[in-house]
């Protein structure tokens, strides 16, 4: 095992900022687009069913 | 068919000639945009002279993109663009021509006044025919690749602007080659392979482009 | 000649390019492409993170290449595969496939937005700057503005038969561009700053550090499948609606 504990693991060897802030970053990014891809699929379909409850995908 | 070429381009250069100051303004914005980096950067003649290439270029490929929107939309008002789309003349013949008036009455000018520009920012004299050759072959991949960008934005709103967005990463190359001729021959070595490089582009430019601005004025007339 | 073929011949592959087959079919797919893309994730973070060791030249920051290098290679794998939607549709005029290139082009952008952060984060400790204008990040960053040019360009026009096809003829020209772009950037760093330092790691590179970037490699194809066959119904939708509206108003015109 590389890690001899949790702490040793979130300090990534003194790089912490550098490869969790890059983990962050994308991990923040691709949530934004699913959740953006959901607001307009969800917004397209209660345009098309005029406002009614819209189904679950 | 050289005829219709011949007539095509000798109406794109009258009608350029009736809008003298649109030339005009064009080579005055390269001059402006060029003063404006020894005013901002300070008077410093050693510092000048290492940026004079990139600055030269850059100011020549923003000053080549002021006149591209208005390449093809005089044509589409006046209904000239429609003529041309149904003319049995191929289409990418008769774009080609309106590319070569288009750098004639743009390109052109910068290529003249680009010496000057030089000598005050005190480039070496002896560059001055690499300058010279560099944007005589740069500039009309500028023109050819710009008049894709107007193509394509023939007629929309924030037209302007949209084209820069489309069309200066497209320069890239050119600038980057240009300059480094300019660059390479300023520290003693031979611009042959840039401006070798150019001509290449410039063929490829000039074969593929007019397909391309041809299918691209199709789909925004149609 | 053996059934196989036959079979294969017997599909009529552009009955799948109408938008109206299309649609159940994009809509059953998604799920499993998302979990698929889930379980590469969860199983390349792990080999990252667990069993990959330490670089002995970089220490743990080198972890930052699980995300990097996938995701530069989508980056740009996306753009030609936008530009190769973007050639069919022009030659059989099929209009699913400008979709599929505008529901490509959002995501090739943020893969492009990830290899440019990462590489920027990576490239602090180990250059000791935010940015560096390096042949590769230099050639990503012009990629991100491509991608710019044909999303802009595809928002700009109302018409959306006309926004995909100028789109893609902005991709096809792009597309011959970016091996034009990319060499010239190179040539022009090597000109300007000698070698430069490689963002890849060393070349001895452990077996498990290979594993788990392939692991992440397909957990980003398998989510931009997933991404961009979800967008792509939502432009179907969108589209139906906006013909529905034409309809509407022409109805109201004749009366």
């Amino acid at each position: 095992m590389t890690w001899a504990s949790w702490t040793d693991f979130f300090a990534m060897g003194g790089y912490s900022l550098y490869v969790w802030g890059s983990y962050a970053v994308t991990a923040a990014v691709i949530l934004t687009e699913v959740a953006l891809l959901r607001l307009r699929r969800r917004a397209i379909l209660r345009q098309l069913t005029g406002g009614e409850g819209v189904r679950r995908p | 068919m050289l005829a219709i070429l011949r007539s095509a381009i000798h109406r794109d250069l009258l009608l350029a000639w009736r809008r003298r100051s649109d030339v005009a303004t064009a080579a005055l914005f390269f001059m402006i945009v060029v003063s404006l980096f020894p005013l901002g950067l300070g008077p410093d003649p050693e510092l000048l002279r290492r940026i004079a290439p990139g600055v030269i270029w850059v100011a020549a490929l923003l000053a080549s993109m002021l006149s591209l929107n208005r390449m093809f939309s005089s044509d589409l008002v006046d209904g000239v663009l429609e003529q041309m789309l149904i003319s049995p003349m191929p289409l990418a013949l008769i774009v080609l021509a309106r590319v070569f008036a288009h750098w004639l009455i743009s390109g052109v000018p910068l290529v003249a006044i680009a010496p000057l520009l030089a000598l005050q920012l005190g480039l070496a004299p002896d560059l001055l025919v690499v300058l010279v050759g560099s944007l005589a072959l740069g500039t009309p991949i500028l023109s050819l690749i710009g008049a894709i960008g107007a193509a394509l934005t023939l007629d929309l709103r924030g037209g302007g602007v949209l084209l820069a967005l489309l069309v200066l990463p497209l320069y890239v190359p050119v600038l980057i080659i240009g300059s480094g001729a300019l660059e390479s021959a300023a520290a003693g070595q031979s611009a042959q392979p840039h401006l070798l490089l150019l001509t290449a582009l410039l063929i490829l430019a000039a074969v593929f482009a007019p397909w391309a601005i041809a299918a691209a004025l199709r789909i925004s007339v149609e | 000649m053996n059934p196989p073929a036959l079979a294969l011949r017997r599909i009529n592959w552009f009955h799948y390019a109408s938008p109206q087959t299309f649609l159940p079919v994009a809509g059953t797919l998604v799920p499993w492409f998302a979990w698929a893309a889930a379980a590469f994730c969860a199983a390349g973070l792990y080999t990252g993170f667990f069993v990959a060791p330490t670089d002995h030249q970089q220490g743990e920051v080198y972890r930052i290449i699980f995300i990097h290098v996938p995701a530069a290679w989508m980056s740009m794998f996306i753009y030609l595969v936008m530009a190769l939607w973007a050639g069919v549709g022009l030659a059989f005029n099929t209009r699913l496939s400008g979709m599929m290139a505008s529901a490509l082009a959002p995501t090739g952008a943020l893969f492009t937005v990830i290899a440019l952060w990462t590489g920027s984060m990576w490239g602090k400790p180990t250059w000791g700057a935010w940015w560096v204008w390096d042949a590769r990040l230099t050639s990503e960053l012009i990629l991100l503005f491509l991608y710019f040019g044909f999303m802009a360009l595809h928002a700009a026009i109302d018409d959306p038969r006309r926004a995909d096809r100028a789109a893609a003829v902005l991709a096809l020209v792009g597309v011959v561009n970016v091996p034009i772009i990319y060499f010239s950037v190179k040539w022009w760093n090597t000109l300007h700053q000698g070698a430069s330092v490689g963002l890849t790691a060393a070349p001895a590179m452990a077996a498990t550090m290979f594993a788990g970037m392939i692991l992440m490699a397909f957990a980003a194809w398998m989510y931009t499948i997933a991404v961009s066959l979800h967008r792509v119904r939502s432009i179907i939708f969108e589209r139906k609606r906006d013909a529905d509206r034409t309809v509407q108003y022409a109805k109201g015109l004749r009366q």
